[in-house]
C-alpha cells in the first residue's frame, strides 16, 4: 500500500475522531451557541434593535446577523481545536500519534478540519436559529459559504498554535478571553465602522476579524464597510502565515516533543 | 539485519540534565532483549528517543535499517509501543482506541476490524468493546495497550514497564502472550522492575545507569559471573550461637529462627544443608535473599535496582 493511501487514511482517523469528539458532546458543543445567538437576537434584535434603527440602510437584526453567526463559527472552530489538543497533551493521549508513522501535515490537516467541522455544524445551526428572527436569506451564498470555509480555516488553525503553546487549561482560554473576544466584538458585529472617529476606524482596520465580518455581511446582505476582494486577500493571507507557524512549531515539536 | 541500533546516541534536555551520555546498542531481530536501570538512569529518555517522543541531541537510531531523523515515517511504521503511563483517551470506547491507533498507522479499516475483534478476543476484553477505557481495570487497561501496540502488526514492540500494578495470575497469562508474539517472529525489548520476569522471557539484558551502558551481554553469561548468592533460610528450632563460618559459607543471625547463609560457587545447596545440619540445625523453609539479576545489577552499578516494593 502506498505512503499516500496510508497517510489518507491516517487524515480521515483523526478527522472522523475529532468530529466524534464534539458530536458526542452535542449540549455542551452545539446547544450553547444557539442559545446564545438566539438571546442576542432576542435583545439586541428584537427588544433593542428597534429603538436603534437602521444600520447601513438595514433593520438593525438583520445587520447583526452575519456578525453573530461568524462570530459562533470563530469561537467554536477556535474552542475545538485548541480544546482537543490540548487535552490529547495533558492526557498523554497525543503519543498515539506521534509515535505512529504520521507527517505533520496530516496532524496539522486531521485537526484543522475537525475545527471546520465544528464551525461549519455551529454555523448552521446558528444560522437556522436566527432565521426564526429575521428574514434575511443569502444574497451571495457561495461567498457565504467561501468566508464561512475559510474563517473557521483560519480559527482552527489559530486554535491549534494557542493549543501547542499551551501549558495549562488558564492557557486554553487567555487568548479566547483576552484576545479573541475583542477582536470580535470590535470587529463590526455590532455596527457599522463607518460610525467610528477616523482614528479609530483605521486602527479598526488592522482587526482582520473586521475583513471576515463584513465579508460574510456582504454574502447575505450585498453591504460592507470594505471591498470584498482585499478581505478575502487578508484572510487568505493570515490562513497561509497561521499555516506556516503551525507547521514550524509541530516540525520542532514544540509542546509535544522533550 | 538489526532490529535496533543505536550509536553514540546522547541527550541533554533543556535544564542541562544529561540523561544519555553515549549510548551504543543492537537488537537483533526476534530477539526478547531486556533494558533495565534504576530510575533516572536513562531507560525512559532511550525509548522516548526511539519512538520519537523525545528528541536526541545527538547520535544516530535505527529500526530496521531505517534513521528515525531520515525517515521517521519508515522508521516508525515498524514500531508498536506500550508506555509505562496509561496514555490513552479515557472517555473512548475500547474498540475506538484500538481502530483509531490502526487509522493512525494507515491501517484500510476492514483490516482494523478484523485485527481489532482479534486482538480484543485474545487479550480477553471483547467483552469490554464498547465500554469506555476509563471503566477498565488496571490489568484490563495494560492490555487494552498492548491490543492498541499491535494493530498494526509491528516488527519491534517496546513493553515499558507493561505489567506494573499487574497481579501474578494476569501477569503470567500477559507473558505467555507475549512469548508467543515473540516466537511468532516479534521483537521485543522490555524494561520491568519484576527482574524474575527478565530473566525467564529474555535471552540479552543491557544495563544502563546515569546514561550509559554498564553491560550489555546474554543472560546465562551474565548470571554466570555472579560467584555468590544469599539465602535466608528458617529453623525449625531456636537458634543458639552461630559461628561466622562454616567452610566456604559465611553465616549471619537473623533472628531467634532465622539466619543468611553466603552460598559461593562452585558449591552446591546441598553441601550448604550438610554444613548446617552438622550444626544441629533443621531448615524448615529457605529463599534467595535477593534476585540473581539483582544481585548481578548491585554488583555493576554499586546501588541496588528500584523493584515496585521500594522503589
Amino acid at each position: 500500500m502506498s505512503r499516500y493511501r496510508r497517510y489518507w487514511i491516517a487524515y480521515a482517523t483523526i478527522t472522523r475522531r475529532e468530529i466524534l469528539r464534539f458530536a458526542r458532546i452535542w449540549v455542551q458543543t452545539i446547544v450553547p451557541p444557539v442559545i446564545t445567538v438566539a438571546l442576542y437576537f432576542l435583545i439586541f434584535g428584537n427588544l433593542i434593535g428597534g429603538r436603534i434603527g437602521r444600520m447601513d440602510g438595514l433593520p438593525y437584526v438583520d445587520f447583526i446577523m452575519p456578525g453573530l453567526i461568524m462570530m459562533a463559527i470563530i469561537t467554536n472552530s477556535y474552542a475545538n481545536v485548541v480544546s482537543s489538543f490540548y487535552g490529547a497533551k495533558f492526557a498523554h493521549h497525543i503519543e498515539e500519534m506521534l509515535v505512529s508513522p504520521i507527517p505533520n501535515l496530516v496532524i496539522l490537516l486531521g485537526y484543522m478540519s475537525g475545527g471546520i467541522a465544528r464551525g461549519m455544524a455551529v454555523g448552521l445551526a446558528v444560522t437556522l436559529t436566527s432565521m426564526l428572527f429575521t428574514e434575511v436569506r443569502a444574497e451571495h451564498a457561495l461567498l457565504v459559504l467561501l468566508v464561512a470555509l475559510l474563517t473557521s480555516t483560519l480559527f482552527a488553525l489559530a486554535g491549534l498554535i494557542n493549543g501547542i503553546f499551551a501549558k495549562s487549561f488558564d492557557d486554553v482560554s487567555i487568548i479566547p478571553t483576552f484576545v479573541l473576544t475583542p477582536l470580535i466584538y470590535l470587529g463590526g458585529i455590532f455596527y457599522s465602522i463607518d460610525l467610528l472617529p477616523d482614528f479609530w476606524q483605521t486602527l479598526s482596520l488592522a482587526n482582520p476579524i473586521l475583513y471576515m465580518i463584513n465579508s460574510f455581511r456582504y454574502g447575505f446582505l450585498g453591504v460592507s464597510d470594505i471591498d470584498i476582494g482585499p478581505a478575502l486577500a487578508v484572510i487568505v493571507g493570515f490562513i497561509l502565515l497561521l499555516f506556516a507557524i503551525a507547521m514550524t512549531l509541530l516540525n520542532r515539536g514544540t509542546g509535544i516533543r522533550t | 539485519m538489526n532490529a535496533l541500533e543505536i550509536h553514540d546516541l546522547h541527550k541533554t534536555y533543556a535544564n542541562g540534565h544529561q540523561a544519555l551520555r553515549g549510548i551504543d546498542l543492537e537488537v537483533e531481530q526476534g530477539e526478547f532483549f531486556a533494558l533495565l536501570g534504576p530510575n533516572g538512569a536513562g531507560k525512559s529518555t532511550c525509548i522516548g528517543i526511539v519512538s520519537s517522543l523525545v528528541r536526541k541531541t545527538s547520535g544516530e537510531v535505527r529500526i530496521f535499517g531505517d534513521a528515525i531523523d531520515r525517515d521517521p515515517i519508515a522508521a516508525k511504521s515498524h514500531l508498536g509501543v506500550v508506555p509505562q503511563e496509561f496514555n490513552f483517551n479515557i472517555f473512548e470506547p475500547v474498540e475506538e482506541i484500538i481502530a483509531n491507533q490502526g487509522g493512525y498507522q494507515g491501517v484500510p479499516p476492514r483490516q482494523v476490524r478484523q485485527r481489532t475483534e482479534q486482538l480484543l478476543r485474545e487479550l480477553d476484553l471483547w467483552d469490554k468493546r464498547r465500554v469506555q477505557a476509563r471503566e477498565l481495570s488496571g490489568g484490563m487497561k495494560r492490555r487494552l495497550m498492548i491490543a492498541r501496540a499491535l494493530i498494526h502488526r509491528p516488527r519491534l514492540l517496546i513493553l515499558d514497564e507493561p505489567t506494573a500494578g499487574v497481579d501474578i495470575e494476569l501477569r503470567r497469562s500477559m507473558w505467555d502472550y507475549m512469548r508467543r508474539i515473540n516466537e511468532q517472529g516479534t521483537t521485543i525489548i522490555l524494561t520491568t522492575h519484576y527482574l524474575e520476569e527478565a530473566e525467564q522471557m529474555c535471552r540479552r539484558v543491557a544495563i544502563i545507569d546515569h546514561g550509559r551502558i554498564v553491560t550489555n551481554d546474554r543472560m546465562k553469561h551474565l548470571l554466570r559471573q555472579l560467584d555468590c548468592e544469599t539465602f535466608v533460610l528458617n529453623a525449625r528450632e531456636p537458634l543458639g550461637q552461630l559461628p561466622p563460618r562454616i567452610g566456604p559459607f559465611a553465616l549471619r543471625r537473623i533472628d531467634e529462627h532465622t539466619l543468611e547463609a553466603d552460598l559461593p560457587k562452585p558449591h552446591s545447596l546441598n553441601e550448604l544443608m550438610h554444613a548446617l545440619d552438622g550444626l544441629g540445625i533443621a531448615v524448615d523453609s529457605l529463599r534467595n535473599k535477593s534476585n540473581r539479576l539483582e544481585e548481578l545489577f548491585l554488583r555493576l552499578t554499586g546501588k541496588p535496582l528500584e523493584t515496585e516494593q521500594n522503589a
